[in-house]
């Protein structure tokens, strides 16, 4: 596949346009807003968006290996419920349970996301199918474990500092946490073998195989990763609001998707880039921002996102053409 | 091969929804209090009918080799719609199901439209159209809440003839005007064609675009009867998240155990029907059995899973490993 970058001078060849307009979208929106409120400019209401974002930012990393793969994770919204819950399960178990409430919540998250992985890489069954499969088994699983209602159990103390605390003041801990994240990201995609293979099979998967890459296992690892991250998200959520809830989930399967393929990532897998993703990220948070400081409605919130993410696929997520 | 066997090897995914349907439904009638009555066989119909026309809708799309994420909220869109319009004298109520039909099949061809002119890919286009249904679904019902004209929500979800559930009646007549003249006609082929190796069937110069295009327009048409259908039953219209992901997500479980190939160009929406009738009463076998009714979304998230990976026996005949990747 041609770039179509590549008559362009200089600095602009090294971005993807997607990227480019990701972020040019972002200054929109912030042009846009400060034209409402001069507050939008503010560095308080950007620090506490980012912050925001980071929860997403968290859930939509795990996302893009899976779609880098030209595969997708549609059990998003219950693996984040059932880390959350998981997470603040263990908490009631005293001393030890409360030190391992977060590895508890992303081992389960993990455990779906292998499900996910053995599923579509050994069983090859399509990754849309199997993970809203596993999607609903585990919400299943957690009805039946909370009876239906939200659990009692409240986040742990580290929870709750994860996610609302700040280690250095003015700097909530959880972008620390995404920075984190998406350094790892950025080394584990660019500079190891496995981000190497996870591009190989995005493009094409056969070819990977052929050329002596255990193509399987690493499909399986990347959902078991995708799994366990939305799993952490759920934790660190769960911390936010210091504690689970039922439907919490619900509202990240879209924006987590959506943020990665605004971000120039191929719905078809084999490319993109992280930059582009956390540009998707911060755009869909400050989209959702602006949409309730302008008091939109869920309706028409859902109404815009809908319309945003066919409009932006259409800009620049089109297959070719049959030929 | 004979005649008879290849007949029969073509309907086999058919058949089998259907014997499982008629063993799981003889166990569930088997075993509830009341036996084989009208009235158990009405309740049962009716469950299963509305999931049986989103399998229906689901099937059209499966079949062109896509999916489509956004039935469900095709079907609480119109069931939102319905409530507001299906009321009033004869006439008005001709108009508003005329509408509400109207409306779904242009959720359809919108969807279509974006992901065979737009060349998106069916899963996430489907998402996002499903996101502005359900959005536009919410504005017209924020609350639960509307009416329906009872007389004719109570004559198309009542008895015919005494015994005959008329929902299964207008189950069948959907089956037999729409999927049976579509399944037969060109486009229908062209659909099927494009199912099984889309390059082979532009290389034929079949209407593939055309094909697709009418089957996505018809899922967004079955859908709405679909819809119609939830507002007879329940006489109000309901833009409920949780309810439309789930009949998204049946749908496909029904459409997989009717033995449509969610690779596409392989399978019925007659084995479809049969098999979101099998799934309803699967889903009712708990209730018969006196199981904690918290149990059902796992059960039922455990038959989907177990059906999904039934597909994966198929590996047993690949020959080559290459074959592993399509």
């Amino acid at each position: 596949m041609t770039r179509a970058t590549d008559r362009k001078p200089g600095f602009l060849r090294r971005f993807d346009p997607a990227v480019l307009t990701a972020f040019g979208c972002i200054i929109l929106l912030l042009v846009l807003g400060s034209f409402y409120s001069r507050a939008f400019l503010s560095p308080d209401y950007l620090l506490q968006q980012l912050k925001v974002a980071s929860f997403l930012g968290v859930i939509a990393t795990g996302m893009m290996l899976v779609i880098l793969l030209g595969q997708i994770d549609l059990s998003v919204p219950w693996t984040v419920a059932t880390g959350a819950m998981m997470a603040c399960a263990a908490a009631a178990y005293g001393p030890v349970g409360v030190a391992l409430a977060i590895p508890f919540g992303i081992l389960c998250g993990v455990a779906i996301g292998l499900v996910n992985g053995i599923g579509v890489a050994y069983l090859r069954i399509p990754s849309m199918i199997v993970t809203l499969a596993t999607n609903a088994v585990a919400q299943g699983v957690m009805v039946v474990y909370t009876g239906g209602f939200s659990p009692q159990d409240s986040a742990t103390a580290a929870m709750r500092y994860l996610a609302a605390g700040a280690l250095i003041p003015g700097i909530p801990n959880v972008v620390f946490i995404w920075a984190i994240i998406g350094a790892a990201m950025v080394f584990v995609l660019g500079r190891t073998g496995f981000g190497r293979a996870v591009y190989g099979i995005g493009n094409r998967e056969r070819a990977a195989y052929l050329s002596g890459i255990n193509t399987r296992r690493i499909v399986m690892i990347a959902f078991a990763v995708s799994g366990g991250l939305s799993a952490f998200g759920g934790a660190l959520l769960a911390g936010y609001a210091s504690k689970a809830a039922q439907s919490m989930g619900d509202a990240y399967l879209l924006p987590a998707i959506a943020a990665v393929v605004l971000g120039g990532t191929s719905i078809l897998g084999g490319r993109g880039s992280y930059l582009g993703t956390v540009a998707g990220v911060i755009l869909i948070t400050l989209l959702q921002s602006i949409l309730s400081v302008m008091q939109m409605p869920e309706a028409g919130r859902q109404i815009i996102y809908g319309l945003v993410i066919v409009l932006m696929l259409l800009l620049y997520g089109r297959a070719p053409a049959s030929r | 091969m004979k005649d008879w066997q290849y007949r029969l090897a073509e309907h086999r995914g058919t058949l089998t929804a259907l014997f499982i349907f008629v063993v799981m439904f003889v166990i569930y009638t088997a075993n509830h209090p009341a036996g084989f009555t009208a009235n158990v066989v009405q309740t049962a119909a009716n469950k299963g009918v509305l999931l049986a026309f989103v399998a229906m809708a689901q099937t059209l799309v499966v079949i062109t080799a896509g999916i489509d994420l956004s039935i469900g909220m095709i079907f609480l869109l119109t069931n939102c719609l319905a409530s507001w319009l299906v009321v009033g004298t004869p006439l008005e109520t001709a108009f508003g199901v005329v509408v509400v039909l109207a409306v779904g099949a242009l959720c359809g061809a919108i969807n279509g439209a974006i992901v065979i002119y737009g060349r998106l890919q069916p899963i996430v286009a489907t998402i996002a159209t499903g996101a502005v249904y359900f959005g536009i679904a919410l504005l017209l019902r924020p609350f639960p809440g509307g009416s329906v004209n009872e007389n004719l929500a109570d004559a198309l979800t009542g008895r015919m003839f005494g015994s005959v559930p008329a929902s299964l009646v207008a189950l069948a007549a959907v089956v037999l005007l729409v999927w049976v003249p579509f399944s037969r006609s060109v486009y229908g082929r062209a659909a099927y064609a494009a199912g099984s190796s889309e390059t082979a069937a532009y290389m034929s110069g079949m209407p593939i675009r055309r094909g697709k295009f009418l089957a996505y327009t018809l899922a967004g048409f079955v859908a709405a009867i679909g819809g119609l259908f939830l507002t007879f039953f329940t006489y109000t219209g309901d833009a409920a998240y949780a309810s439309g992901n789930a009949y998204t997500l049946f749908s496909i479980a029904a459409v997989v155990l009717g033995g449509v190939s969610l690779f596409g160009g392989k399978g019925s929406a007659i084995g479809a029907v049969f098999g979101a009738l099998a799934f309803r009463t699967i889903g009712d076998l708990l209730f018969v059995f006196d199981l904690d009714p918290l149990w059902q979304p796992l059960f039922q998230g455990l038959i989907l899973l177990v059906a999904v990976s039934l597909g994966a026996f198929a590996l047993f005949r690949v020959r080559n490993r290459l074959e592993w990747f399509l």
